[in-house]
C-alpha cells in the first residue's frame, strides 16, 4: 500500500516538474534571451602585477605598504568612507609605536560631549577611539553623495568576492565607456553623476575616480606614489582592516596541521598493530 | 540487547565497584562504545562518520557555547558584536571560523553517513528505528544550520531568512499568518532574531537527545556491515574498543586534517562575501542563496516553476520537503530481501549512474542563478530524484535478482567459514 501511494506521488511530483520543464525549455527555445551590457563588459578583477605579501599559505604583512595604505585611506578614502570597525589603537599592528599611534590619533576630531556645559563637540580622538565616520548619519552621507552612500570601507576585502583584487582592480579600472556598448547598449552607458568601471557589477557606479593621479599621496617612506602603487597599498591596507589576524591565522594553521598529520601517523600505526592478529589477508 | 558473547564490563578498583553500584555509568560506557560492544569485523572507513558526525556536534556545542558568550542577539548590535569577536576576543577568529566550517564539515560527514545509509540499505529490518531517527536528526540539523546562519545579522543572513520564512506564505490560507507568527513580525527583525538565536541554543541539545537515542536504536540489532549479511557468531565480530575506536581514532585525524586545513588557510571559502555586509532590508542581493548544504533541496524548490492547479511556489515548498519526508518511508519503499548494494546489481547502477550524479547536480544547480539553462536541468535531476525513490526503488527491489551472497561475515574476510552451510544465503532469504 505505502508502494502505490509512494509510486502516486513520485509520478505527480514528476508529471508537475516536467510540465514546468517543458514549458520552460519551450520558452527557452522560442524567446531568445538578451545579451545584457554586464555580461558582455563586466570583467574578473585581478590584483598588481606583483601579487601581495599577504598570498599564501605562507604569506605575511608587508608593514610598510600596509602603512602607506593607511595613508592613503587618511588622505583619499576617509573624505566619504568610514572605517567603523577599526580603532585607531589597532594601528600598533603595523608598526606604529605606542608614540606614533598617540600621535596619530590626534589628527583625528571625534565628536565628543564637552565636560563642562554637557553639549556636544568635536573633540581630539585617542587610541582607543575607532576611526570617526566622515558624514553624522546615512542621511548627510546620501545628501552629500548623490544619493549613494559610501560603504564602509572595514570588510570591504571579505564582502566582495577576490576581496583585495576587486579593490586594486575597481580603482585601477576607471575608463571611458568603450564605443561598442554605447553603440549596442546606449541605456548601460553612464548617467549623469556615475563613472563607467568594467570591474564593478552593473558598470556604473556612483563614486567618482578618487585615486586620478600619479603623486595625489606623498609617502613618507619616499616610495613612488604612481596609480597602481596606491590602488595596492590601500587594497593591501583594507585586506588588513577586514581581517588583522589573516596572518596570526596562516601562521597558526602550520603547527595545527603539523601535531595533526604526526598525530594521524601515530593513530594509522596503532590502528595497524591492534588489528594486525584481527584481519587475516583476504584468501580469494 | 547485544549479543550473547558481549564483553561484560567488571569494575576492578574500589571507586569503579563503588559507581557501579550507585550509578553504573562507566558500565553504560563500556556497553555502548567500548569492549562490551561487539560489532562486526568488515566494516569500512564509510563506518567512521557515525562517530565523525557525533565529533563535530560536540565540537560545535563547545565552539557555540563559547561564542554565545561574545554575541549580542540584538539587530542593533549583532553585527558589530561578531566584528568585535574577531578583532578583540582572544582566538575568537579561530572559535567564529571553527564553528562557520564545523557547521559546513558537520554536514560534509551528515551527507556521507546518509548515503552509505542508502547504499547499503541501513534502513532495512531490524534498523529502521535508527534510520527514523536518524531523518529527524538531519531535519534538526537543518533548522540548526537555518537559524545560525541568521544570527550575525549580514545581507544573506537577512535575505535567506526573508526567504525560507516566505515559504511558509505559500501554505494556503494559513500561509501568510503563519509566517508573521513564526518571524514575530512582517518581516526578519529583532524579534526574529531573538528567537532564533534562542532556538539555536536549544536544538543541538535536542539533537544530542536524539542521537542518544539513535545509538540506543542502534545496540539493539547492532551496526550493519559491508556485506549485509546479518552477525551469526562469535567470530563475525570484534569488539568496539580497541579495534573500533582505533580505527575511528584515525578517520577522526584524517578528517581534522582536512577540516583544519579550509579553517586557518580557507575559512571563508564555504560562505558568502555578502555575509560580510550588514544587513539592510532596503537593498536586495543581486543572488540570494543558501549555505552550500541546502543547494540540492533549494534547487528542487525552485524546480517547480509552472502553475499546475496549485501554485508553482507551492509545489515548489511541497516538493522541497517531501524530498526529505520521502526518506522517512525507504524501510518500506525498498521491500528487497537483501541490504548491501555490492550484491544488489540493478540497485547499484541506479545508485552509482542516478542517485549520486543527480544529488551532484542539484548540488551545483541550487548554487547557481535561477536562470537557463540551470533551471531546466534541476528540473530533470528532481523527476529523477523523486522517480528514484518513489518509483525506481520499489520496483526495482522487487524484480531484482540479487547476487549470491557470503555464508557470513567470517566468510566474506577470511574466505571460508568452517561452519558454513551449504546452500545457506545462495538465495536470498525471502521476507
Amino acid at each position: 500500500m505505502i508502494r502505490l501511494v509512494g509510486i502516486l506521488i513520485g509520478l505527480g511530483f514528476t508529471f508537475v516538474v516536467l510540465l514546468a520543464f517543458v514549458t520552460g525549455a519551450y520558452t527557452a527555445a522560442t524567446e531568445e534571451v538578451a545579451e545584457t551590457a554586464e555580461h558582455a563588459f563586466h570583467e574578473e578583477s585581478h590584483g598588481p602585477e606583483a601579487g601581495y605579501s599577504f598570498d599564501g599559505p605562507f604569506g605575511t604583512w608587508n608593514l610598510a605598504q600596509l602603512q602607506r595604505g593607511y595613508q592613503v585611506y587618511k588622505e583619499v578614502c576617509s573624505a566619504c568612507h568610514s572605517l567603523n570597525y577599526v580603532a585607531i589603537r589597532d594601528l600598533a599592528q603595523l608598526g606604529y609605536s605606542e608614540a606614533q599611534v598617540k600621535a596619530e590619533a590626534a589628527t583625528w576630531q571625534v565628536p565628543g560631549v564637552n565636560p563642562d556645559t554637557g553639549e556636544s563637540e568635536m573633540r581630539q580622538a585617542l587610541p582607543t577611539d575607532y576611526f570617526p565616520s566622515p558624514y553624522p548619519n546615512a542621511v548627510a552621507a546620501a545628501a552629500a553623495n548623490n544619493n549613494a552612500i559610501p560603504p564602509d570601507l572595514s570588510l570591504m576585502a571579505k564582502a566582495r568576492h577576490h576581496g583585495s583584487d576587486y579593490i586594486y582592480s575597481l580603482l585601477t579600472g576607471y575608463q571611458e565607456p568603450p564605443a561598442r556598448l554605447l553603440e549596442e547598449f546606449p541605456d548601460a552607458a553612464p548617467g549623469p553623476g556615475l563613472y563607467y568601471n568594467p570591474y564593478f557589477a552593473n558598470l556604473n557606479l556612483a563614486m567618482a575616480p578618487p585615486i586620478t593621479s600619479d603623486g595625489q599621496v606623498t609617502y613618507a617612506d619616499g616610495t613612488d606614489a604612481t596609480i597602481s602603487q596606491m590602488s595596492a597599498d590601500v587594497a593591501a591596507f583594507l585586506t588588513w582592516t577586514a581581517e588583522p589576524t589573516l596572518i596570526k591565522r596562516k601562521q597558526t594553521g602550520w603547527p595545527v596541521l603539523g601535531f595533526l598529520l604526526f598525530a594521524t601517523i601515530l593513530a594509522w600505526f596503532a590502528k595497524k598493530q591492534i588489528w594486525a592478529d584481527a584481519k587475516p589477508r583476504r584468501k580469494d | 540487547m547485544s549479543f550473547p558473547w558481549a564483553k561484560e564490563y567488571t569494575p576492578q578498583t574500589g571507586l569503579t565497584k563503588f559507581l557501579d553500584e550507585k550509578l553504573p555509568l562507566p558500565r553504560l560506557v563500556y556497553n555502548a562504545v567500548g569492549a562490551g560492544y561487539p560489532v562486526p569485523r568488515n566494516l569500512s572507513y564509510f563506518w567512521n562518520f557515525g562517530v565523525l558526525a557525533g565529533f563535530f556536534l560536540v565540537l560545535q556545542i563547545v565552539t557555540g557555547v563559547v561564542l554565545a558568550m561574545h554575541y549580542a542577539a540584538n539587530t542593533q548590535v549583532a553585527f558589530a558584536s561578531v566584528e568585535h569577536l574577531m578583532r578583540d576576543v582572544n582566538w575568537g577568529w579561530l572559535m567564529r571560523y571553527t564553528h562557520a566550517n564545523g557547521a559546513s564539515f558537520f554536514f560534509v560527514v551528515i551527507y556521507i553517513h546518509i548515503f552509505r545509509g542508502l547504499f547499503y540499505a541501513s534502513y532495512k529490518p531490524p534498523r529502521e528505528m535508527i534510520w527514523l531517527i536518524g531523518v529527524v536528526i538531519f531535519l534538526l540539523m537543518m533548522a540548526t544550520a537555518f537559524m545560525g546562519y541568521v544570527l550575525p545579522w549580514g545581507q544573506m543572513s537577512f535575505w535567506g531568512a526573508q526567504v525560507i520564512t516566505g515559504l511558509f506564505e505559500a501554505i494556503p490560507l494559513v500561509g501568510p499568518p503563519l509566517k508573521t507568527w513564526l518571524l514575530g513580525g512582517f518581516a526578519p527583525d529583532n524579534a526574529a532574531l531573538n528567537r532564533f538565536f534562542s532556538l539555536h541554543y536549544l536544538l543541538p541539545f535536542v539533537i544530542a537527545g536524539c542521537v542518544i537515542l539513535h545509538i540506543w536504536a542502534l545496540h539493539i540489532p547492532g551496526s550493519s556491515n559491508p556485506t549485509g549479511v546479518e552477525v551469526k557468531d562469535q567470530s563475525d565480530t570484534l569488539p568496539f574498543h580497541p579495534y573500533y575506536t582505533a580505527k575511528d581514532g584515525f578517520g577522526l585525524g584524517v578528517a581534522l586534517l582536512v577540516f583544519m586545513t579550509f579553517v586557518f588557510f580557507l575559512p571563508n571559502m564555504l560562505g558568502h562575501p555578502d555575509n560580510y555586509i550588514e544587513a539592510n532590508p532596503l537593498s536586495t542581493p543581486a543572488h540570494i542563496v543558501p549555505e552550500w548544504y541546502f543547494y540540492p533541496f533549494y534547487a528542487i524548490l525552485r524546480a517547480f516553476t509552472f502553475d499546475f492547479i496549485l501554485p508553482a511556489k507551492l509545489w515548489g515548498v511541497l516538493a522541497m520537503f517531501s524530498a526529505i519526508l520521502v526518506w522517512f518511508f525507504l524501510p518500506w519503499l525498498d521491500k528487497g530481501p537483501v541490504r548491501s548494494g555490492h550484491y544488489r546489481p540493478l540497485f547499484r547502477k541506479f545508485f552509482w549512474f542516478g542517485l549520486i550524479p543527480v544529488m551532484a547536480v542539484l548540488f551545483y544547480c541550487g548554487g547557481a542563478p535561477a536562470e537557463e539553462p540551470y533551471v531546466m536541468i534541476s528540473q530533470i535531476a528532481t523527476a529523477y530524484y523523486f522517480l528514484h525513490f518513489l518509483v525506481i526503488l520499489p520496483i526495482i527491489s522487487s524484480i531484482e535478482r540479487p547476487d549470491p551472497l557470503p555464508f557470513s561475515i567470517t566468510e566474506a574476510v577470511l574466505g571460508s567459514d568452517k561452519k558454513a552451510v551449504l546452500g545457506e544465503n545462495a538465495e536470498p532469504v525471502a521476507t
